[in-house]
């Protein structure tokens, strides 16, 4: 994509001198690489015997180690799922009290909303592995990490809620209010449905911070990607090699929930304004940053 | 409650552990996201493409496994260090893809019309962006990198549970798992030295916000 804010269309000598630029650059990239690839060759690191038991079917480890490798996958998904679910529930139970609540309780609300924001999720998974044993609660590991997740992701989603229902305009509740509906009827039937609308990007994006945070199961070594893959690192010693191929895995499914968000994000918007007429041209940094902000 | 107050100093040497860590982590963030951030709006394709597979490879990744690649695969390019400096490098390239992001957003942001402007009164590219775009730019991403930035703060924790050591967090987890701490005071210790430094800073960035807004 070429951005007409920085630079025009180039002529045929900014062409000619972008062309020689980029070969050069290119070439000094090309031997950045090569030199990283040619110290981790010198270290041994593209032997057989480091990647064997990833890429050779026949090797004793292969089985094995792609078998604890898939089941710390369904592993992090299912972490992943329950907490955005239940996050999705106390978020909106949250952002619906938050909205409704009067004065004199309000503050209670937007402190335990801002404290929840304010401390580390790692710091709530270990919390919740910690303390609730200590207070009797013994449940498995799986359910620590879920409540931590969700204190967590909840108090955000709960702010994306109360985003979405304050940006809807003033005329749907006014509407539904001269329509003789009660003040739960006129959000839970007529902003929320709407609410959620605009906030599917938004809810996919936030998808993608609990499925990183879902490695932080490691703290209370629940058996998720990254420490099932640290145990089959002890026993094959080829800890470059296996973590390789679980960054690829996390890249490959964050990288297409982000394209996901994006196009939801395109369609939404292409609905609202309806096909006549142009798309923004420009995007404003809240439309493209995480507008969480607590998020990453 | 006394477990706190008896170990006040260990709790501010970690509180100082995880500034400097957010430190070091936070300047150098700055700097390589501001450096992505030109790359990716650059005319050259090949360094669009280094700044894009930058951003896509970090913002993708867990930090928990980049820190791993950093312990890793550092020293086997012949880059040697203490868990600090691989935590403190780690943390560093996951944030400054959010920096990146932040930074590029802004710049999008900036309207079309102050670039042909300079463009028309001489300017050349890197005057454009130094001069005119990314002052502006700077200011209306100052509330996306705040967050960005206490983000970091909060997951200077997972550096040390990574193993830094003499963090918030480390002195979390040591008192509980190696002197059997009842974890309640412990942990609710280790989140208010976490809360003294992002409730602030988040009224701090709201101050700041109001004061760099520009009406457009």
């Amino acid at each position: 994509m070429t951005n007409s804010v920085l630079y025009e269309a180039p002529g045929p000598r900014a062409k000619r001198r972008a062309r020689y630029t980029s070969i050069v650059v290119g070439v000094a990239l090309l031997g950045i690489a090569a030199w990283a690839v040619a110290q981790l060759a010198a270290a041994g690191q593209f032997t057989m015997n480091k990647w064997g038991p990833l890429v050779d079917p026949s090797h004793e480890y292969f089985a094995a180690l792609w078998n604890i490798l898939g089941q710390g996958l369904v592993n992090t998904l299912q972490a992943a799922a329950l907490s955005i679910a239940l996050s999705l529930v106390i978020g909106t139970a949250m952002a619906l009290t938050r909205i409704t609540s009067a004065p004199w309780y309000r503050w209670a609300v937007v402190g335990v909303i801002e404290l929840l924001r304010g401390i580390p999720v790692v710091i709530a998974i270990f919390f919740a592995a910690r303390v609730l044993p200590e207070l009797g609660i013994e449940l498995p590991l799986l359910w620590y990490l879920v409540i931590g997740l969700t204190a967590y992701n909840s108090v955000i989603i709960a702010e994306i809620v109360r985003a979405g229902i304050l940006s809807l305009p003033r005329g749907q509740s006014e509407a539904a209010y001269a329509l003789g509906m009660r003040r739960s009827q006129v959000l839970l039937t007529v902003l929320l449905p709407q609410a959620f609308r605009t906030m599917l990007p938004a809810l996919i994006s936030q998808l993608v911070v609990v499925l990183k945070d879902t490695s932080l199961g490691y703290v209370i070594s629940y058996p998720e990607l990254v420490q099932e893959a640290e145990i089959a690192i002890q026993n094959l010693n080829n800890p470059i090699q296996i973590y390789f191929v679980v960054a690829v895995v996390f890249i490959a499914i964050n990288y297409s929930l982000s394209r996901l968000a994006v196009f939801t994000e395109r369609r939404l918007s292409r609905g609202r304004q309806g096909p006549s007429r142009p798309a923004r041209p420009h995007r404003t940094p809240a439309a493209t940053g995480n507008a969480t902000g607590g998020g990453h | 409650m006394h477990v706190i107050t008896d170990n006040l100093s260990l709790y501010r040497d970690g509180l100082v552990t995880t500034l400097r860590i957010c430190l070091y982590s936070g300047l150098l963030a700055l700097l390589l996201g501001t450096i992505m951030a030109a790359c990716r709006v650059s005319p050259l394709t090949p360094l669009r493409a280094v700044g894009t597979s930058w951003v896509t490879v970090f913002r993708n990744s867990p930090l928990l496994v980049v820190l791993f690649f950093m312990a890793f695969g550092l020293p086997e390019l012949g880059i040697n260090g203490t868990y600090f400096v691989f935590g403190t490098i780690g943390l560093a390239l996951y944030t400054s893809a959010f920096v990146c992001e932040a930074i590029r957003s802004g710049i999008n942001a900036v309207p079309p019309g102050q670039a042909e402007a300079a463009r028309s009164v001489g300017l050349g590219f890197g005057q454009t962006l130094s001069l005119i775009v990314l002052p502006q730019a700077v200011r209306s991403v100052i509330p996306p990198l705040g967050s960005v930035m206490i983000a970091m703060i909060k997951n200077s924790a997972i550096v040390g549970a990574f193993g830094v050591g003499g963090d918030l967090f480390s002195v979390g987890e040591n008192l509980t798992s190696a002197q059997g701490e009842a974890a309640l005071p412990v942990l609710i210790g280790v989140m208010l030295g976490y809360l003294i430094i992002t409730i602030p800073a988040g009224l701090l960035l709201g101050i700041v916000e109001r004061k760099v807004a520009i009406a457009r």
